[in-house]
């Protein structure tokens, strides 16, 4: 990993063990690894994903031993799982809900990486690979959702199977390729669970390369600096093995309140409705974790163009190291960039507030409005084009711009400064700040 | 090989030669490819529609089962066919439509059997994103798609929303004057 090893074989076995298969060693170099020692909870969200991947797959493969992947036989195996099968319902509403957790837990690394400008020099490519991780968990997702074969599983596959007939020339071609047929079928379900048994350890080999990328430059940090020298760090191991393992268990009473006492909260109850496909749901909306596409996708009343925005809000996150301008990594000492970033967030939660309704909804229920253009300025048709618009211009406009034009706040010199200058570590009357002087 | 390898090592200048060289290494990547391409095809290839997919027959159905103003909805080729009895105001909204407003221009006559304008038999799928329509809502009293409020009309044209293009209308046939047979 980085500089030379302490590693010390102790025993004969691990001396015997160490000049065959250096496992110990790479071990104990990871659990030494010198990480900055002002990372705050928000980092700790690393280790709770690698809880949520092991979770789903531990679940999953279980899972896979009572499930029948065949259109006439799915949806009565989940039955069979959620009542016959021990613990079955615990099982299932593991990974249904961790799928959830998952995505929330995602979301949250993604915006703190934003925030503390993570994505920049020299951790792009951990940023490429962290945006490949979350394009594959999306396809893992939606294919897992089509395997109980309800009404949502089987008509959410048809729009997003879709989504490829708007590509011009061939994508029609592709779509009927998707299906292995000319509708959504029984091959449709059976190869979506081939790869949505697949895909999960496709995810487990990024995630391993994710931290090898992250084990070259080190973590970033909240301030933003570069380590300067080894009193900026402290070992992973105790200090952050016990960080992380206090807020998995945390988040695991969050993940444990949704599978005891609202395990269908975030699902939809037409999907215990058999799939049939004659009858569209009258209601068809995603989970709630791809709302704020679906809304992006739905802002635009032209297919192509609809399907465009949605690809290119992905593509988005995937550039934004060179998106960014801004020689100040942390957001902390850019106060606009803040600003803007906290609409940006806003702007995401009012999409996926746009997602889960229908286009012609009232905001504002009784409000009569007026029609600009092809709808009701009342709709959220209008609050969704105006979210997705802010959503552009931030990655597209905003980002670019204010790296070149504003005023950061001076940056301490080195992690250890704004801890040892904070007025709860100065001594009586010293009134050190250095971030408030310029 | 032997012999190559004899005559290379005897002749230091051939050992140099780069165009021998390049040729072996052009071959042989180009059989690489070729044969990774070939293996590939095969394993993209099986995820299109298998022989029996494909074959799946047509469909023959009784029109006289579906009353004046109403439709029936059918399964084809596992896609839900609708099949509608219009009425005279349907048909004329529908032959009245001004073609040059049309996101996807097409007479109404284009789209029925000719004199049998009061049967529509259109793939019931919605060309935005594949739901299927609900009958008679929607501004033109044709179809209304609730996924993304796509609007057709009493022809199955594409009137609003995202969808590109209008309802598919389907190969078929008039076998007697109340049946037809569809693919």
């Amino acid at each position: 990993m980085s500089g030379p090893s302490t590693y010390e074989p102790k025993t004969a076995l691990e001396r015997w063990l160490d000049q065959r298969l250096p496992i110990l060693r790479f071990n104990a170099e990871l659990m030494d690894f010198p990480t900055p020692k002002n990372l705050n909870y928000w980092w700790t969200f690393g280790a709770i994903l690698a809880f949520c991947l092991i979770t789903q797959i531990a679940t999953g493969v279980v899972l896979a031993m009572h499930y029948n992947a065949s259109a006439g036989g799915a949806f009565n195996s989940v039955e069979h799982i959620m009542r016959d099968v021990n613990y079955g319902w615990l099982i299932r509403y593991i990974h249904a809900n961790g799928a959830s957790m998952f995505f929330l837990a995602v979301y949250i690394h993604t915006f703190r990486g934003i925030y503390y400008g993570s994505f920049k020099a020299p951790r792009e490519v951990l940023w490429l690979i962290g945006c490949l991780i979350y394009l594959t968990m999306m396809a893992t997702a939606f294919m897992g959702y089509v395997l109980p074969w309800g009404q949502m599983s089987f008509w959410g596959a048809k729009v997003i199977t879709n989504l490829f007939s708007a590509i011009p020339l061939v994508g029609p071609a592709i779509t009927t390729w998707l299906w292995g047929g000319f509708a959504v079928d029984a091959p449709t379900l059976n190869r979506f669970y081939s790869l949505h048994y697949l895909l999960p350890f496709v995810i487990a080999g990024l995630v391993g390369l994710h931290i090898w990328a992250l084990h070259v430059p080190g973590n970033s940090n909240p301030v933003g600096v570069n380590v300067k020298s080894k009193s900026d760090t402290v070992p992973f191991h105790p200090y952050y093995t016990v960080k992380d393992g206090f807020a998995i268990s945390v988040f695991v009473i969050l993940f444990a309140v949704f599978v005891f006492y609202m395990p269908e909260a975030l699902g939809h109850s037409d999907n215990y409705i058999p799939a049939n496909p004659i009858v569209t749901p009258p209601h068809i909306v995603p989970e709630w974790y791809f709302l704020p596409y679906y809304a992006i996708l739905r802002a635009i009343p032209n297919k192509l163009m609809g399907v465009a925005a949605l690809g290119g809000a992905i593509a988005c996150i995937f550039a934004l190291p060179w998106l960014d301008t801004s020689k100040v990594r942390s957001m902390r000492y850019r106060p606009q960039a803040k600003i803007y970033f906290v609409f940006f967030v806003l702007a995401c939660l009012v999409l996926g507030v746009c997602g889960a309704h229908e286009v012609d909804d009232q905001i504002i229920s009784g409000l009569a409005g007026f029609p600009l253009g092809d709808a009701n300025i009342n709709s959220y048709v209008w609050l969704s084009r105006i979210g997705a618009l802010y959503y552009f211009i931030y990655f597209l406009v905003i980002t670019p711009m204010l790296g070149l034009r504003e005023t950061p706040l001076p940056v301490p010199e080195s992690i250890s400064t704004p801890v040892l200058s904070h007025p709860a570590a100065a001594p009586a009357g010293a009134t050190a700040a250095p971030e408030k002087k310029g | 090989m032997a012999d190559a390898a004899s005559a290379t090592s005897g002749h230091g200048e051939e050992l140099e030669d780069p165009g021998r060289r390049d040729f072996i290494h052009i071959a042989a990547i180009a059989a690489t490819v070729g044969g990774a391409a070939a293996i590939a095809w095969p394993l993209i290839d099986q995820m299109n529609p298998s022989a029996d997919t494909l074959a799946l027959s047509s469909i023959e159905y009784d029109l006289s089962k579906v009353p004046l103003g109403q439709q029936v909805t059918v399964l084809w080729r596992k896609q839900p066919l609708f099949v509608r009895h219009r009425t005279p105001k349907e048909i004329a909204e529908a032959a009245n439509a001004d073609l040059g407003r049309l996101r996807d221009p097409q007479p109404d006559s284009a789209r029925v059997k000719p004199g049998k304008a009061e049967w529509l038999i259109v793939v019931g799928v919605c060309t935005h994103l594949g739901c299927t329509p609900a009958f008679g809502e929607g501004e033109y009293n044709g179809w209304l798609c609730h996924c993304h409020g796509s609007v057709y009309d009493t022809s199955g044209r594409i009137r609003g929303g995202p969808a590109p293009k209008n309802l598919e209308v389907p190969d078929y046939a008039f076998l007697t004057d109340t049946r037809v047979k569809v693919g």
